[in-house]
């Protein structure tokens, strides 16, 4: 393995001049099709504020009526990281919209097994962009495979007519008009643009914990415009979301060399062919981790992320003995970490006991009580087994915890 | 001194050469082929970052080599030995050409599915749920998933998730996510214009081609939901 020091040492500096940027200006792209009547371009909504991104490009950053367009993997198996994304959104008072007129954006089965083809990925893409634009609401994405396939979709429909002609007809038969946002937005995006908000609001005294960043290979490696990147954090020169929320939360990111590797899941593999993704997550991704950096907690901006790195600590102990078995490194979403900063509920909100990865040692160094959390979370199930039309409301989420007061969303 | 002429390695040989050439041309004729492929100088910076690169005998290089190339029997080989293999990341995309390999398997795959070539349902075989799920449901995975007999070697989660799934769904404040069998609640209205976009692109004929019974099996429940809201497929 390459000595962390030696990654780092170099006189070179990276300075990002959108004049020189080797990738085109899509917003351009996306404008003159515009003007030529081939789509309503649904612009961003005020207020907004513009971050960098790879090349110095500007990206417009909605942060209130957004239209949330979920995530399979993280609502069907990890839920408390949509549940702390929508909790964060309420907490900020930034309105937003979560719609059942959404679907998947079916990438995650393309990915893994292509029984699909170009144009019923875009008609899917552009089916949830209308459905956001006839809401009145600015799509932001839960997924990042989901905002890399949209941003690949969005190449797609600017270069080739013939896929926009017949995905406007496939519209048309729904009564739909083909509408393209004029940016493609991530969650973590908008976490990071809101990150010193969130620190406001902070009653936790995070200093003491260490965390690493795993960054996802459909954010910043597929399409590799748009991601966010900020001359402060790694100088420019690797994206900045998440690692930037830790930092002003007050925790400590540490480095590892395995930063710019994948996490292992590929889509099919991590549902049928596991062995190659827990191998690959564990030996390249957890094991360096922890030798090198020795973090409290991974965070990471990814369903399918979360889920294979937590997912596969488990089986690799059949591998050690037992005496020498190391402690998990428990997996969070940066919103899940941010909620909790923010005095969350671990169960409630975060919704930490469907994560695998053994998180109490992380809640414990954080100063947060996981044993009486549990404790009113059971309460909270021994009233619902009472009524099975009764469900958890955001006000219960929030009862007897230090936190700001709630804002609507719908 | 002779020189050997290079020539790859026929590994299906048996295959007529036409019907390869045929396939080969169908992926090149894909509209994002030429978005895809500038040429391939060799680097291997595919290669270094490729996670299955370091699991499997599988190189992005010698893909994009091949295809290249033109190299028909390699092509071919690829197509049936190791597309599967691709872990669809696009770290590949760190390509100093602007290749793009790992789109260039998706375009190889898809070929392969609509083909019914046999290496693609063999690597398809444990994963018809899942597409029978997205499909009919329009959410990719679903709480109900989770069973210690389908993830064994996810710990004692999964069956604890399991066997308390019903109340657990309902104890989390978003209204959309009191779901089981879906990851969130989809309108009947969202879930009839998937089906048409399944039809209208056909979606459905690569589906008859992979699996016949996962086929009748849609088609059944599409085809009653698009006749009541009046679409024609």
């Amino acid at each position: 393995m390459i000595p962390q020091e030696a990654l780092k040492k170099t006189k070179r500096e990276f300075r990002p001049d959108p004049a020189n940027a080797p990738t085109e200006d899509m917003h351009e792209k996306v404008l003159e099709l515009e003007a030529k009547g081939e789509w309503i371009v649904h612009r961003v909504p005020e207020p907004y504020i513009e971050l960098d991104t790879k090349y110095g490009r500007k990206k417009k950053l909605p942060l209130q009526h957004t239209w949330h367009h979920k995530s399979c993997g993280q609502c069907g198996h990890i839920p408390g990281y949509s549940t702390s994304i929508f909790w964060l959104h309420r907490q900020l008072g930034m309105e937003y919209n979560d719609p059942t007129d959404q679907t998947s954006c079916t990438a995650w089965n393309y990915y893994a097994s292509a029984t699909s083809n170009a144009a019923a990925q875009a008609a899917v893409a552009m089916r949830n962009f209308a459905a956001a634009y006839e809401s009145g609401y600015f799509p932001q994405i839960h997924c990042a495979t989901s905002y890399g396939h949209y941003k690949e979709v969005r190449e797609e429909m600017v270069h080739h007519p013939e896929l926009r002609a017949r995905v406007r007809e496939i519209m048309a038969k729904m009564g739909k008009p083909l509408v393209m946002p004029e940016e493609i937005v991530h969650y973590s995006e908008w976490v990071y643009a809101v990150r010193h908000e969130i620190a406001k609001r902070q009653v936790l005294d995070l200093s003491s914990i260490i965390v690493t960043v795993h960054p996802a290979c459909h954010y910043y490696k597929l399409v590799q415009e748009d991601a966010i990147y900020d001359p402060d954090v790694y100088g420019g020169q690797r994206t900045a979301v998440v690692t930037a929320v830790a930092q002003a939360l007050g925790a400590k990111v540490a480095d590892y060399s395995t930063w710019f590797d994948c996490c292992g899941f590929g889509f099919r593999h991590i549902l049928v062919q596991r062995d190659f993704s827990r191998s690959f997550a564990v030996q390249r991704k957890i094991e360096v981790m922890r030798d090198e950096a020795n973090p409290d907690v991974t965070l990471t901006h990814d369903t399918g992320c979360v889920t294979t790195l937590d997912k596969s600590q488990f089986a690799p102990n059949a591998h050690v003995d037992p005496e020498k078995r190391k402690a998990a490194i428990p997996v969070l979403s940066e919103a899940q970490f941010a909620a909790l900063a923010m005095g969350a509920h671990p169960y409630r909100v975060c919704q930490l006991h469907w994560h695998a990865a053994d998180y109490r040692p992380l809640l414990e160094k954080m100063g947060i009580d996981w044993k009486e959390a549990w404790r009113e979370f059971e309460d909270d199930l021994e009233q619902l087994r009472k009524d099975p039309k009764a469900s958890l409301t955001w006000e219960d989420a929030d009862k007897g915890r230090q936190v700001h007061a709630s804002h609507g969303g719908h | 001194m002779s020189i050997k002429t290079y020539t790859s390695v026929d590994k299906y040989a048996d295959v007529p050469y036409e019907g390869k050439e045929r396939l080969f041309l169908e992926v090149k004729n894909d509209p994002r082929y030429k978005d895809y492929l500038f040429g391939c100088y060799e680097c291997g910076i595919c290669v270094a970052v490729c996670p299955s690169a370091r699991f499997y005998d599988f190189s992005p290089r010698k893909i994009t080599q091949g295809l290249a190339r033109e190299d028909i029997n390699l092509f071919y080989e690829h197509l049936n030995d190791s597309v599967w293999d691709c872990s669809q990341c696009f770290s590949c995309l760190k390509c100093p050409r602007g290749n793009n390999p790992g789109g260039l398997i998706t375009i190889m795959r898809e070929v392969s599915v609509r083909n019914g070539l046999t290496s693609a349902k063999q690597a398809l075989e444990g994963y018809t749920r899942i597409i029978y799920k997205i499909m009919s449901t329009g959410t990719q995975v679903s709480p109900d998933m989770i069973r210690p007999e389908a993830f064994p070697d996810w710990g004692p989660t999964a069956e604890e998730t399991a066997d308390n799934l019903e109340l657990w769904r309902r104890a989390m404040p978003p209204e959309t996510m009191h779901t089981t069998s879906a990851s969130w609640e989809v309108s009947e209205k969202t879930l009839t214009e998937l089906y048409l976009i399944w039809h209208l692109t056909g979606v459905m004929d690569m589906i008859k081609t992979l699996n016949e019974s996962l086929y009748m099996i849609l088609v059944d429940v599409m085809e009653e939901k698009l006749e009541e809201s009046g679409y024609k497929a």
